[in-house]
């Protein structure tokens, strides 16, 4: 049992941390809250020259073959500086979905680009009710000649403004997880239009409507209606990405919040010495370790090709309440000042929310973590 | 024992009910929570002041008319669940008025509590400095008396609404050479002065209600007394139970829950089990909260003074207000996060509003802890040291 990292993945860490301290300020993040797309290109290519973006990629497609882990320990940092921008976008949903459904091909003509930051993808999962449940794909995709003509409504796509390319989750037949086929879909196809939804924490979503999308069939990703075993993995890895990001949003918000009860003084001494404001950061910080370590098993074992169906989902519904507690303290810790929208309190406050809801909140993943039970 | 409304009182809800349907602006209905603090409408105050709806339990010879402090809560239950927009006379009702009754002169009386009797004064509440939170008493604005005015310098901040008030009620330090809590004394005062600036501060639901306010040898007339010199502290402890006792404490979101309920019924969310239990644990908390907020007013019906218990429904309410908001967002899933305000968005974005306001709920008027410390000690006799 080794509960640290290697020497490799903590020089990855504090690269990353210092990168991003100065590259990604709080003040860029929020212009980019403000900003439409979200996405500063410069920041992007300079990702992309640190080789971030091909951190997880094989060697092959001329990427660095790090693994899964070194990849959760740069989201960690990437969660903890609020990196605005469509990193987990393209390479944790479109990138994984590329490595795991396509062909040599494909895989051959758009992991380097990937890797070099010049193309970005995104993944068009949900529907109308939300529900990461193959029943719930409706958009079909209909044979014409040896294209695929696609109808039908996407929402929660994230980054859609800034990606090349949308891989589209569409229904060829059947009604449950057969039947579903990936289409990798040119963003500036005709009858595809976007609109944008307002978010809580001013991430960039969208509505995507599909009205006869033509798209070749020389595009689908995997085997026709065969999609959904593809989507399958790349969510486990996305939940895991994710949490990743929730544990360094959480040791930020730790790290600040004890700083406070350290500085801010009233009744004559620092608010950090009375018990109860002690007690609020000792749950805090027992949140933090367990949301980390609850992790941080779930991406070992990804990285090491283990089972680990339900690490997974424990690791997300206990890592997204979690931050979310730690949050709603951290603002308490802080008073008013920490509700105020200059403070940096609330890009955390509003990102465990958003996190916690996102690739299935509490309630899904206690569905999968009692079924792995053999309830 | 008895836990009904007289027959009267359902009268009057009624009655107020029928009004509030007619009377509330429509853009103000489409998102009904938290409209006592933030829906800002002096005309409905007006309406609400020609009833004779405010300042309900007060004397009838300053515009009150001399009812229970039972049928005030009927009144403001039925004005925060109905999302009314009450700001511009909720202070001065709640606590302005009472403290002015309490401490104030008889021409203090007439020009104040006649004012807010009809909706026409609108109060700001200057208390928190930013080295003075929680730890009021360490509070460093100063009024000092020269000749016939107060000399006033310093900050407040966090003042909510002050930027459409004609008054502050502030507190001050009058006599800087005795220990904190002796030298301060409330004040009225007129934001219109020159040397006041006010200051709007961005929350992070991005609203505009909280202010700094600054003043620079700003001269006030001795008669913004309220009550006696360097005896403020000893005042205000009262105005802060009438601050923390009301249905706004627990109810602020009630529209929310009763239109979740409403769309999860509507949307065949019903059939899932883990929706319906929290729905039902939510109303089971609700039931009890509204029980805590009652007995405050039925105290002060009883000519009681609610000590600790004003405190703990306050702290009972505003954890409840929060864990109704996150448990809203979680049963909305994705929509959850969505703000949009528009009519295809479940419960167009309101979730998201309240999570982001529900953070202010246990921090003002009061933090959370410091109410547990209240009863803690002065409800349960613990010892402080
Ligand atoms: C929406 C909103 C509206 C407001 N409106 C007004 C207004 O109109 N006028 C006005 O004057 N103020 C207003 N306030 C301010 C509010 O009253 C103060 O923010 C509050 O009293 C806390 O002060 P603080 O923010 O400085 O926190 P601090 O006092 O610095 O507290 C920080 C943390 O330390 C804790 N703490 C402090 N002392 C102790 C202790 N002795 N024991 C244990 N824990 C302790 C607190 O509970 C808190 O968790 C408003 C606040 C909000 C959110």
């Amino acid at each position: 049992m080794d509960f640290n990292l290697n020497e490799e993945q903590e020089m990855l860490r504090k690269m990353a941390r210092d990168f991003l301290t100065t590259e990604s300020p709080k003040s860029l993040v929020r212009e980019m809250v403000e900003d439409d797309k979200g996405h500063s290109e410069i920041l992007w290519q300079r990702m992309a020259e640190l080789g971030w973006m091909g951190l997880a990629f094989p060697e092959e497609y001329g990427a660095t073959g790090g693994s899964f882990l070194d990849l959760a320990v740069l989201l960690e940092e990437m969660g903890r500086a609020c990196l605005p921008g469509p990193f987990f976008s393209s390479i944790v949903l479109g990138g994984m979905t590329l490595m795991e459904a396509g062909s040599e091909e494909q895989k051959q003509r758009f992991l380097p680009l990937l890797a070099e930051g010049k193309v970005i993808l995104t993944l068009a999962i949900l529907e109308e009710d939300g529900q990461y449940d193959p029943k719930s794909v409706k958009l079909t995709a209909n044979a014409e000649g040896s294209d695929y003509v696609l109808h039908g409504t996407k929402m929660f796509v994230p980054d859609a403004a800034v990606a090349d390319y949308i891989i589209c989750v569409a229904r060829t037949g059947g009604s449950g997880s057969s039947g579903i086929t990936l289409f990798l879909v040119d963003a500036k196809s005709q009858g595809l239009s976007l609109s944008p939804f307002i978010t809580l924490a001013g991430d960039k979503q969208y509505r995507i409507t599909w009205d006869g999308v033509r798209v070749p069939g020389e595009n689908i990703l995997g085997e026709k209606d065969n999609g959904w075993i593809y989507i399958e993995k790349v969510l486990q890895k996305a939940v895991v990405g994710l949490c990743a990001m929730m544990v360094g949003g959480a040791q930020q918000t730790l790290e600040m919040t004890v700083d406070y009860a350290k500085e801010r003084k009233q009744f004559g001494r620092p608010i950090g010495s009375f018990q109860i404001i002690q007690h609020h950061c000792t749950d805090m910080a027992t949140d933090m370790d367990g949301a980390r370590f609850i992790t941080y098993q779930a991406a070992w074992k990804l990285s090491e090709g283990l089972p680990c169906i339900k690490d997974i989902s424990i690791a997300k519904l206990w890592t997204g309440e979690a931050f979310r507690r730690m949050t709603s303290l951290a603002v308490q810790v802080h008073g008013t000042l920490g509700w105020m929208d200059d403070h940096d309190v609330p890009f955390y406050y509003k990102r465990a929310k958003a996190w916690e809801l996102w690739l299935g909140g509490a309630d899904f993943h206690q569905d999968v973590v009692a079924t792995e039970m053999g309830l | 024992m008895d836990f009904v409304f007289t027959p009267e009182q359902e009268r009057f809800r009624a009655e107020i009910r029928e009004f509030l349907e007619k009377e509330i602006p429509p853009e103000f209905r489409r998102k009904p929570e938290n409209n006592w603090i933030r829906g800002f409408c002096p005309e409905l105050s007006r309406k609400l002041g020609q009833k004779g709806w405010i300042g309900l339990a007060w004397p009838k010879k300053y515009g009150g008319q001399e009812k229970s402090y039972m049928d005030r809560l009927v009144l403001t239950e039925e004005l925060v669940c109905s999302g009314a927009p009450v700001f511009s006379h909720w202070f001065g009702d709640r606590q302005v008025g009472p403290a002015i009754l309490a401490h104030g002169t008889e021409e203090q009386k007439q020009k104040f509590l006649t004012g807010i009797t009809r909706g026409e004064i609108q109060f700001g509440v200057g208390m928190s400095e930013p080295e003075a939170g929680s730890d009021l008493a360490s509070l460093q604005l100063r009024a000092i008396e020269e000749g016939d005015h107060f000399t006033i310098n310093g900050q407040k901040v966090w003042t909510s609404g002050i930027h459409n008030a004609h008054y502050i009620y502030m507190v001050a330090r009058t006599d800087p050479d005795t220990p904190k809590h002796r030298g301060i004394s409330e004040l009225v005062v007129d934001v219109n002065l020159p040397g006041i600036t006010i200051r709007p501060l961005k929350d992070m639901t991005g609203e505009y209600d909280l202010n700094e306010v600054f003043f620079d040898n700003v001269k006030a007339p001795l008669d913004s007394l309220i009550g006696e010199k360097n005896h403020g502290w000893y005042q205000i402890a009262e105005q802060l139970d009438f601050e923390r006792s009301g249905v706004e404490r627990l109810m602020s979101n009630y529209p929310l829950l009763r239109d979740t309920v409403e769309y999860v019924r509507k949307a065949g969310l019903n059939k899932v089990d883990w929706i319906r239990r929290k729905l039902a644990q939510l109303e089971a908390e609700f039931e009890v909260g509204r029980l805590l907020v009652y007995r405050v007013a039925w105290m002060l019906s009883q000519g009681k003074v609610p000590n600790y218990e004003a405190a703990m429904a306050k702290g009972y309410g505003t954890a409840f207000e929060q864990r109704l908001s996150n448990a809203i967002t979680q049963i909305l899933g994705m929509y959850g996060q969505i703000a949009d305000d528009s009519e295809d968005i479940p419960l167009i974005g309101r979730a998201v509003s309240a999570y982001l306001y529900c953070p202010a709920y246990t921090l003002q008027g009061g933090t959370s802890e410091i109410l547990k410390g209240i009863v803690a000690t002065r409800g349960l006799g613990l010892p402080t040291k």
